[in-house]
């Protein structure tokens, strides 16, 4: 990203390595297939009226309905619990994860490897796994916290440290960080300056990747959120899902078209005025 | 200490630059001791070249003065100031370095405003600023560029413009042309050397290309293994070399077996005066310069046997290397139209310039 020629995709593709346009078409199409057929399935599904039914757009007018505040009120406080979540988790890895892999890189770089195989550990451990040990834990972040929603967010924090990692260290050793932050110091700038004004600009794309994944991540979270019962928005969605599966799989769509938008976003909104980032 | 650069503006003000002084600065990286005592003092306005092989300290005698190493010990003083304890971002420094540097996601402009703004200057007084130190280095008319944008060449000459525009006290750099090609090198060393001059700004420029820090310093410092072997003027260093060390890395010296009878150095029977203080007779090694020897003909008187092993031409002249009797190679400049066949027998004449010599084991 920083250096010149090193980002540009066009000589790639001249090596001859990757596959013609037809073959590409082909991957493109069997895999898309693959995730398509399942949704394609939920969203036909959503508008059937009984199994041997024909269709019908009941499903998704009852949730305009007066009374529908009320009937799905569960779900509605999952989703809130859920955002509010993924805000918080976002938080922490902003403001713990984010400043200290600058700081490793920078200034302790022997740490690296340790760092990234702490960071990795989460996803080993199966959620299942990680709640046995979770809950004593939290039976104690109860009596310092409290028992509301948010809480679950350092439960979540550390389940997103392999992906917010990855997508962080990836931007990181992309830029030379340490040549533009000692260009920034003997350019009078503190450290709290370079951070804002140099480190932040160019590291754009791999925080804002890490955070959207940590997002997608939040809202698809179950298990942990079950087995410790708190409700969010996939607990819910289970719970209707028993009375009204319509009404589950029409807002399981929605999360999923929600956390489509936020990993193309990560694409979109990362590329600088530079014009050339990879 | 107080940051009053930024008042100060491009316009030249010889003599403006500081009094840096380091004092038995040492650096430890682990058990690896980096530089073992560095001694050196440089006037206002001088430009100091730290020349030397990779791993002999030079940039890291360099990151030291900026703050970007800490010293295990010694002073380093600035304008009278000892700055142990004053942090990179206020020693008020410039500093260009080896890799590219500037900021990816700013245009040229910015990038050359970047040190105005951090020291909150009014945004149109950096802008005019910026603006005349773009143009200082030839770049007025790419300010809205993007570093990507530029060649290497160019990238350097914003990254010195960006590091002059606050008119610092010392200018630090760090091999800045090592990854440009041959031309532009010495196009913008040279150009280096005339901003750095008309703005009398105090300059260490760190190099392991023996012709640029004699090209271009004031004073040359040769470095070996963490310790400054000489420094002098680039005449001095090259005229009078300390040691052999010194007098290898500063020239093409070639190094041929003699020996020191009666203080004069005795080379294959031809006697020439010796060089520096004087030394016990014995055998020695002579330290001769390209220049100093000349093509002769069968039968010249002094006149040693040769055979030539090869010859380069170098545009202006043309370099040969013979093997003299004893199997020792010397190198020797001569006229371009003189074309010694590799092999072929020759005959050389020493001329009678003073010669450094070192005892020989």
């Amino acid at each position: 990203m920083s250096r010149p020629g090193a980002s540009d995709n066009s000589v790639a593709v001249r090596m001859g390595t990757e596959p013609s346009r037809t073959v590409r078409w082909i991957i493109l199409g069997v895999v898309g297939l693959v995730f398509c057929i399942p949704i394609v399935a939920m969203l036909l599904f959503s508008f059937k009226a009984g199994l041997a039914g024909g269709l019908t757009l009941d499903h998704w007018a009852g949730l305009f309905d007066e009374d529908a505040a009320r009937t799905y009120r569960n779900l509605f406080t999952g989703i809130g619990n859920s955002l509010l979540l993924a805000v918080v988790t976002v938080g922490i890895v902003l403001v713990v994860l984010l400043p200290t892999m600058i700081l490793v890189h920078l200034q302790f770089p022997k740490l690296q490897r340790t760092l990234e195989f702490i960071c990795i550990i989460p996803i080993t451990v199966p959620a299942i796994v990680l709640v046995v040990g979770l809950a004593p834990v939290y039976s104690i972040v109860v009596r310092i916290a409290g028992g509301s929603v948010w809480t679950l967010a350092f439960a979540y924090g550390i389940t997103v440290l392999p992906y917010a990692y990855r997508a962080i260290q990836s931007n990181l050793d992309a830029v030379d960080v340490v040549t533009l932050s000692e260009a920034g110091r003997t350019l009078s700038a503190n450290w709290g300056r370079i951070l804002w004004f140099v480190l932040l600009p160019n590291l754009k794309r791999g925080v804002l990747a890490a955070s959207f994944i940590s997002v997608a991540v939040v809202l698809g979270e179950f298990t942990i959120a079950s087995l410790l019962n708190r409700t969010n928005l996939q607990t819910a969605l289970l719970q209707v899902s028993q009375s009204d599966p319509y009404v589950a799989v029409i807002f399981a769509l929605l999360a999923l078209a929600f956390a489509f938008i936020l990993l193309i976003s990560i694409g979109r909104i990362g590329r600088t005025r530079t014009g050339t980032s990879s | 200490m107080s940051l009053t650069a930024p008042t100060r503006t491009m316009t030249a003000e010889p003599g403006s630059g500081a009094t840096v002084v380091l004092k038995d600065v040492i650096k430890f990286y682990g058990s690896m001791q980096a530089l073992t005592g560095i001694d050196l003092t440089i006037a206002p306005g001088e430009f100091i070249a730290l020349l030397g092989p990779s791993g002999c300290g030079k940039t890291t005698a360099l990151r030291a003065l900026s703050g970007l190493e800490r010293i295990d010990g010694g002073t380093i003083v600035i304008d009278g100031v000892n700055v142990e304890s004053v942090p990179t971002n206020k020693r008020d420094i410039g500093m260009v370095f080896q890799s590219y540097s500037l900021f990816p996601h700013m245009t040229v402009l910015e990038n050359v405003e970047f040190g105005l703004r951090m020291r909150k200057v009014a945004k149109a007084d950096r802008r005019t600023r910026a603006t005349e130190a773009l143009e200082m280095v030839g770049l007025g008319v790419h300010g809205e560029r993007f570093a990507h944008q530029l060649s290497g060449g160019q990238q350097q000459r914003v990254a010195l413009a960006r590091a002059l525009v606050t008119r610092p006290r010392v200018l630090l750099l760090d091999e800045p042309l090592s990854a440009l090609d041959a031309k532009v090198r010495v196009q913008l060393r040279e150009e280096i050397r005339r901003i750095t001059t008309d703005l009398g700004i105090t300059t260490v420029f760190v190099t392991h290309d023996q012709e640029e820090a004699l090209a271009v310093a004031d004073r040359v410092a040769v470095m070996r293994a963490g310790r400054i072997e000489q420094i002098g003027t680039p005449e001095e260093l090259y005229a009078t070399p300390i040691n052999t060390f010194v007098a290898d890395f500063v020239g093409l010296t070639s190094r041929i077996p003699a020996d020191l009878v009666d203080g004069a150095v005795l080379v294959h029977g031809v006697r020439l005066p010796l060089l520096g203080a004087a030394q016990p007779d014995g055998p020695v090694l002579a330290y001769i310069r390209p220049e100093d020897v000349a093509l002769a003909a069968r039968g010249d008187s002094g006149a040693i046997e040769a055979t030539v092993v090869s010859s380069s031409f170098l545009g202006s002249l043309r370099r040969t290397v013979f093997m003299l009797s004893d199997g020792s190679l010397i190198s020797v400049q001569h006229a371009v139209d003189e074309h010694p066949a590799v092999g072929a027998q020759s005959w050389l004449r020493l001329k009678a310039s003073a010669v450094a010599a070192s005892p020989r084991p």
